[in-house]
């Protein structure tokens, strides 16, 4: 019996002392018309064996490929130790640290965590993390909400990630809120100031402001945190955390700095794994802490004054406030926090700013190399960030499909979300990708334009 | 010691890191101007300081961990290995499906085993937690009365034993929360469930066996009353490992369920995360379920969308959910069978019943002595703490001294002084019994040294911590002493001598 100890001795033991004749009898309290007869579509079990083999068999016919695609979730090179560590059976098989002198080990990582991120957003408080980026920013728009009082709309520019925008309207809209999208510079990419201002004299509870854009375009965003924070409304920063390494952090942007900063994590020591589990971060100004949802650690003393960790600021929580809680949320995404506590350690200031200034400059070669291809042309004029938007002179569909069968996978088609931008791909080359991988590239592209 | 206070300014892993790029084309007033907090610390120190940190942890793979509701049983190693094949941590979420159906065979084929089990349709994987399961459960709940025009449904009627994420979903989602009370036997009261259901009714949320270690015997009733009223029944699956393989779901009338994997299907804890809970739902909510789903046609698998469910209540996570705790739960199931699964209820419930009983000769009250163990039952110290002083905290606090990770404790809140016990199916006699002699020492202690009781832990890294201090000065982020080190460009990205690591 899989992970089942008992020996026949014990059973018969354990029902005698328990004044019961079989198993069977331990369920007697539920009625028999709802008893289940068999499970039809569980296959028979498998020894670890088996499993091994047919497991190995899947991700073999999978395969890998070459990879330039990002759109919001990046082939980072991950050190060794980072989850050798990570999935010690201590971290890994523990539990929200409820027994805080029994989990001093995930409490004082995730207070450590919180500190990293709080600095790399330039923040004043992090919490232990939500489940991904794109609910992240769903939730810091509830925040926003709670803490506006008079406004329940929300700002959102078309330059946000689409599926991030589709989760926001998804969670916010049982409770009432209104999502409006405000549209991109045709030429830059950037979030148009124009169109903002089209809204300039109606009430918001907030603006989200991306850094970089779903384009990988860098917006104004001091402008953009400006125009939010002089119209009353809160600053919501959703970002990449790798590209806060070298960039402005969202706490310094306008006059003020961002009052709520997210963003999904994954950069940060997570693999691609077909989308999770990632995780999501959140940061904000101090005045705001108690309207954050989700787990927070607090440094406090024991009986004896020596520094221990705690889960804090509980009054906010679903299992003490039940219907009144910021948030249903939880747990937060514990491992994943963990593995990417163990990375920035690992990397440091100079190796994240490195690692992202190499995904950049590799971008911006690649980008370089593309555009001598005939036809194909970069599709915005603002500065970037390891991501680029680039228009093909053949159907992307097609172009990318032929590329796959020689197992490159050359971006992401955007017809799905932004058909107005014809055959545009968004295209990423992180530090992973050598000089040999972006020629190879650049040579399938072209051959594929031309023969297409 | 923190990892900060192991830091040194210019120290680094080179072999970490690629070499200084140039970045110059980006705005000077876009670049951060001062370093961020991040260690300057060796690999050995970063790899010792976590590992050091890691052996302060309690854990299933160290410690019995006996905590209610939360399913903590044996995470199988192969699990993770499996789901960490290179493969498969290499796809990129955006890649085409036609380079990932190995991947999404594996999806599938978990769907249809979790529709097996609980009785159900439809099967999403996308829910990245139990409360966020939750959020989708009662959003197409939502979704369907206001398909059917019925939009004056505005209340969810939730038992107080319920965990504390029922009745803040509800509000998330936009209803009322009606709460309603338990009876002497731990069932719900079915007069007051009688007087709360009407034509405001949405739905009922219903943990079934219940966190109070039973299973609600009325069950088919309740359906009856709800359903008549035109409301829906979730199904909280935080216990469904009590009953997997015995009972489904559906069978039991319900119309929407979530599935905690890292309970019932031994994905990691994680120390508090990542989840995933699938949702369940019967043939009625099926056009309103979350996308992406995994469908099977001509031969091949792909991704269902917006464009395949067009009343979807949408897109909760930015790609399919938290593939890598599937991929985990699909090898669980695989390992388990048919069989297996069946066993896994058994013998978690032999080892609750056999627990309770066995505390119960020890002295030890327990809150519902009249009825089955579920996987889980409550032990109160009511009269304990009376006579002695010493809490249902207090006695945790001991246990971890001994060697064991504490129950739940003050939960469900209408038990006073209550431990929510729960062993696991995967825990073997010997370690009961051990625990029943580490539990039946701290009930002496209670009476003959109450102090050692109230004042512990005593072995434990640190000894009880304040948290009344935490939150009334909450100290949530280190701040460095003095430095604060301002960067140009050019001492960025050269400040560090070019060191070849190629």
């Amino acid at each position: 019996m899989p992970f089942i100890p008992h020996t026949e001795e014990d059973i018969q033991a354990m029902l005698a002392s328990i004044g019961a004749s079989s198993i069977d009898e331990l369920f007697d309290e539920i009625p028999p018309t709802l008893k289940t007869g068999t499970l039809k579509r569980v296959p028979p079990g498998l020894s670890e064996m088996e499993i091994s083999r047919l497991m190995l068999e899947r991700a073999e016919q999978d395969g890998r490929y070459l990879n330039f695609i990002g759109a919001g979730a990046y082939e980072h090179h991950i050190p060794a130790a980072v989850w050798q560590i990570a999935t010690r059976g201590e971290f890994y098989s523990s539990y929200t640290p409820y027994q805080a002198e029994a989990s001093q080990g995930t409490l004082q990582l995730l207070y450590e965590y919180q500190t990293m991120m709080a600095s790399l957003t330039g923040m004043d408080v992090s919490n232990a993390s939500m489940y991904d980026g794109a609910s992240a920013l769903a939730e810091a728009a509830l925040m926003a909400v709670r803490s506006h009082r008079t406004s329940r709309r929300i700002l959102i520019p078309q330059a946000v990630h689409p599926v991030y925008r589709s989760v926001v309207r998804a969670i916010v809209k049982n409770q009432g809120i209104e999502v409006v999208e405000i549209p991109y510079d045709k030429l830059s990419g950037q979030t148009s100031l124009d169109g903002l201002e089209n809204f300039g004299s109606e009430e918001f509870a907030a603006l989200v402001i991306p850094q970089p854009n779903f384009f990988g375009v860098l917006e104004d965003v001091d402008a953009l945190t400006h125009w939010a924070q002089s119209r009353d409304a809160f600053a919501i920063a959703v970002v990449n955390p790798m590209a806060l390494a070298m960039l402005t952090p969202p706490g310094e942007w306008g006059e003020r700095g961002a009052d709520i900063a997210v963003g999904e994590g994954q950069p940060l020591g997570i693999p691609l794994s077909s989308g999770g589990p990632y995780f999501g971060f959140m940061a904000c100004k101090q005045p705001l802490v108690r309207q954050m949802p989700g787990r927070i650690i607090g440094r406090t003393t024991d009986q004896e004054g020596s520094d221990g960790f705690v889960l804090t600021l509980q009054a906010r929580e679903q299992h003490i406030r039940r219907s009144k809680a910021t948030s249903n949320i939880c747990t937060n995404q514990g491992l994943m926090v963990t593995a990417a506590t163990i990375y920035l350690a690992l990397l440091g200031p100079e190796g994240l700013r490195r690692t992202a200034a190499q995904s950049h400059a590799n971008t911006a070669g690649l980008l370089e190399k593309l555009e001598r291809l005939k036809g194909v042309k970069r599709m915005f004029n603002g500065p970037l960030f390891h991501e680029a938007v680039i228009s093909l002179p053949r159907p992307a569909a097609s172009v990318l499909q032929t590329l796959e069968a020689r197992r490159i996978l050359g971006g992401l088609n955007l017809k799905e979300y932004y058909p107005e931008l014809g055959e545009a791909v968004l295209v990423c080359a992180t530090e992973t990708k050598t000089s040999a991988d972006m020629e190879n590239y650049v040579m399938q592209l072209g051959d594929v334009i031309r023969n297409s | 010691m923190l990892i900060f206070e192991h830091s040194r300014p210019g120290r680094r892993n080179y072999s970490q890191s690629p070499k200084a790029a140039e970045a110059t084309d980006i705005p000077e007033k876009l670049l951060r101007k001062t370093l961020p907090l991040l260690p300057e610390v060796s690999e050995m120190d970063a790899v010792r300081h976590y590992t050091r940190l890691s052996q302060k942890n309690f854990s299933i793979d160290t410690h019995f961990y006996p905590l209610g509701s939360c399913t903590m049983k044996y995470n199988p190693r192969a699990c993770n290995s499996l789901a960490m094949l290179p493969q498969f941590l290499a796809r990129h979420p955006r890649s085409p499906e036609s380079t990932g159906q190995g991947f999404l065979a594996c999806m599938y084929e978990l769907q249809e085993i979790l529709k097996d089990v609980t009785g159900m349709a439809g099967v999403s994987l996308t829910p990245m937690a139990g409360a966020q399961g939750e959020l989708i459960g009662i959003a197409m709940i939502r979704a369907y009365h206001e398909s059917r025009g019925d939009t004056d449904r505005t209340e969810i009627i939730v038992p107080d034993a319920a965990h504390g994420t029922n009745p803040a979903t509800a509000v998330m989602c936009g209803y009322k929360v009606v709460e309603i009370a338990t009876d002497k036997e731990g069932n719900v009261d079915m007069a007051a469930l009688k007087a709360a259901v009407g034509p405001k009714t949405a739905g009922l949320m219903l943990t079934n066996p219940s966190t109070l270690g039973v299973f609600e015997e009325n069950v088919a009733e309740m359906s009856r009353i709800v359903h008549q009223a035109g409301g829906l029944l979730y199904y909280d699956g935080a216990n469904l490992n009590a009953i997997l393989g015995k009972v489904k779901p559906g069978d039991m009338g319900f119309d929407v369920i979530h599935i905690n994997l890292h309970k019932t299907f031994s994905t990691p804890h994680g120390g508090g995360g990542p989840g995933s809970a699938p949702v369940g739902v019967a043939p009625r909510l099926l056009p309103f379920m979350p996308v992406p789903i995994v469908a099977f046609e001509n031969g091949a698998y792909r991704w269902q969308t917006e464009k395949d469910i067009p009343q979807s209540i949408g897109r909760l996570s930015a790609h399919m959910g938290n593939a890598g705790v599937l991929l985990r739960a699909y090898v669980y199931v695989r390992l388990l069978g048919a069989e297996g699964m069946h066993r896994v209820a058994e013998f978690a419930a032999l080892n609750a019943n056999y627990l309770m009983a066995e505390l119960r000769k020890a002295g030890f009250e327990i809150a519902y002595p009249n009825r089955r163990a579920s996987h889980e039952f409550i032990v109160t110290l009511k009269d304990l703490k009376e006579k002695t002083g010493v809490t249902a905290m207090n006695l945790a606090k001991r246990l971890l001294d001994k060697g064991y990770h504490a129950p739940t404790t003050y939960f469900p809140l209408l038990v006073p002084e209550c431990l929510l016990i729960e062993p696991a199916e995967t825990e073997s006699k010997e370690t009961l019994d051990a625990f029943v002699t580490a539990m039946k020492e701290i009930l002496e202690e209670a009476h003959t040294q109450p102090d050692v009781v109230k004042s512990a832990p005593h072995a434990t890294p640190v000894r009880r911590l304040d948290d009344v201090k935490a939150a009334r000065e909450p100290d949530l982020a280190w701040k460095a002493p003095t430095r604060n080190i301002s960067v140009t460009r050019t001492e960025t990205l050269t400040a560090i001598p070019s060191v070849s690591v190629a």
